[in-house]
């Protein structure tokens, strides 16, 4: 079961579990809102050390504004990055 | 964890050559598996072959079509394996899975993997070293402007840059946008003026007018 | 685990080095390796990541990628005792260096 939808607004969270992992270090902590849904896929975590990946986790395209990702962003204050996280690496967000 | 035992010690052996060290090794490694039946020199000679028969030129089709196509593109755009599925082309049900995107007036899309360099190999072939490399991996995300003015494409600061960090099981390609002066073209000749380089984001398709 | 290898956004204002070189023998047959282990189940993408990830941040920087990739082999393979170190270092003794 899909914990976002497309539009959501979501924090990443922050963390370095001593293992291998794929959500890259410039985008914990920031807020973006979900761009599309990948699927569900088993969970690298875990299949980097030859387990069974489960449980499975849905996998999501995250859109971040540039401007909120990096200070003093050379650029359009429009530009987006957009990156594929596992929802285990999600909290939902309230832009209030 | 503790540092692993591989030697780095290069001096006087020449990097990336047939004759270094660590060329040496995989062949020692391939060798010992052959010998072990765990694969044959066959398999591997097989798969050489695939991973050389893949290069930009499929993609260039695909995004040819892609502008003479409207149905296509969507369906690319949508759901890229079925769109091509449809067409012929045979991608592995398992991942990672292709996402397709396409640069407009509007929007332009550059693809990284700032982890390693996950690529769209099954449509694209081997990415280039640049893709691989530790500056593109580090400058993209954050000065994706200056990185692709680097490639000659100068963007407009009215359009809207988009990276795409493939961290996890998707690869994206990039339909680059049409070039001027093209209306007339055979998909074969539009074909043509895709590059490599547009299909990833950092440049543009050719014009026919250069 | 070090983050040598999760690059996004570290300062480097080196240039693009466009240059590319040809691809040589060895390195097209260590990605088959690669594949072909992977489709008899024995390596998973993931693992290898994990295996180059492991790789000391001097050792990262000062190979090449696949070099990189061949040091993932090998610490794979001894991993799951398919072969041992010193099987490969006599093998290598076979195919010296020149």
């Amino acid at each position: 079961m899909n914990q976002f939808k497309k539009g959501d607004t979501v924090k990443v969270k922050i963390g370095s579990p001593p293992g291998h992992f794929r959500t890259p270090l410039y985008i914990q902590g920031k807020v973006g809102v979900i761009d599309s849904i990948c699927g569900t896929f088993k969970n690298p975590e875990s299949l980097a050390y030859d387990g069974d990946g489960l449980p499975v986790q849905p996998l999501y395209t995250v859109l971040f504004r540039q401007a909120d990702v990096w200070e003093n962003y050379q650029g359009n204050l429009g530009d987006k990055i957009l990156i594929d996280i596992y929802q285990h690496w999600l909290n939902s967000a309230d832009r209030g | 964890m503790n540092e692993q035992e591989i030697p780095h010690d290069h001096a006087g052996v020449e990097i990336d050559s047939e004759a270094g060290y660590y060329a040496a090794r995989s062949r020692a490694i391939e060798s010992l598996l052959v010998d072990k039946g765990i694969i044959t020199a066959l398999e591997v000679d097989r798969e050489v072959n695939i991973l050389d028969s893949k290069s930009p030129a499929d993609g260039a089709k695909i995004v040819a079509r892609a502008w003479l196509d409207n149905t296509f593109r969507s369906k690319l755009l949508t759901d890229a394996s079925q769109a091509l599925a449809e067409i012929g082309y045979d991608l592995p049900d398992r991942t990672p899975y292709l996402k397709v995107v396409e640069n407009t007036e509007e929007v332009h899309y550059v693809v990284v993997c700032t982890l390693c360099s996950c690529y769209p190999r099954m449509l694209l072939g081997r990415p280039p070293d640049w893709y691989k490399s530790l500056s593109y991996r580090s400058r993209v995300v954050v000065d994706p402007r200056s990185v692709i003015g680097e490639f000659g494409l100068n963007l407009s600061p009215d359009i809207e840059v988009r990276v795409l960090d493939s961290t996890a099981d998707m690869r994206y390609m990039v339909i680059p946008r049409r070039p001027e002066g093209t209306d007339n073209m055979t998909e074969e000749l539009l074909a043509s003026l895709v590059t490599r380089d547009s299909m990833i984001g950092v440049s543009a398709a050719v014009s026919p007018a250069s | 685990m070090n983050r040598v290898h999760d690059r996004g956004g570290i300062p480097d204002d080196t240039p693009i080095d466009m240059n590319e070189h040809e691809i040589m023998d060895w390195e097209r047959r260590v990605d088959a390796v690669h594949a072909v282990l992977g489709d008899k189940g024995l390596r998973g993408t993931d693992q290898m990541r994990r295996a180059i990830e492991s790789l000391s941040e001097d050792q990262y920087k000062a190979m090449s990628y696949y070099e990189r990739w061949t040091a993932a082999l090998e610490i794979l393979v001894i991993e799951k005792g398919i072969i041992t170190k010193s099987e490969i270092d006599d093998r290598m003794r076979e195919d010296p260096v020149e």
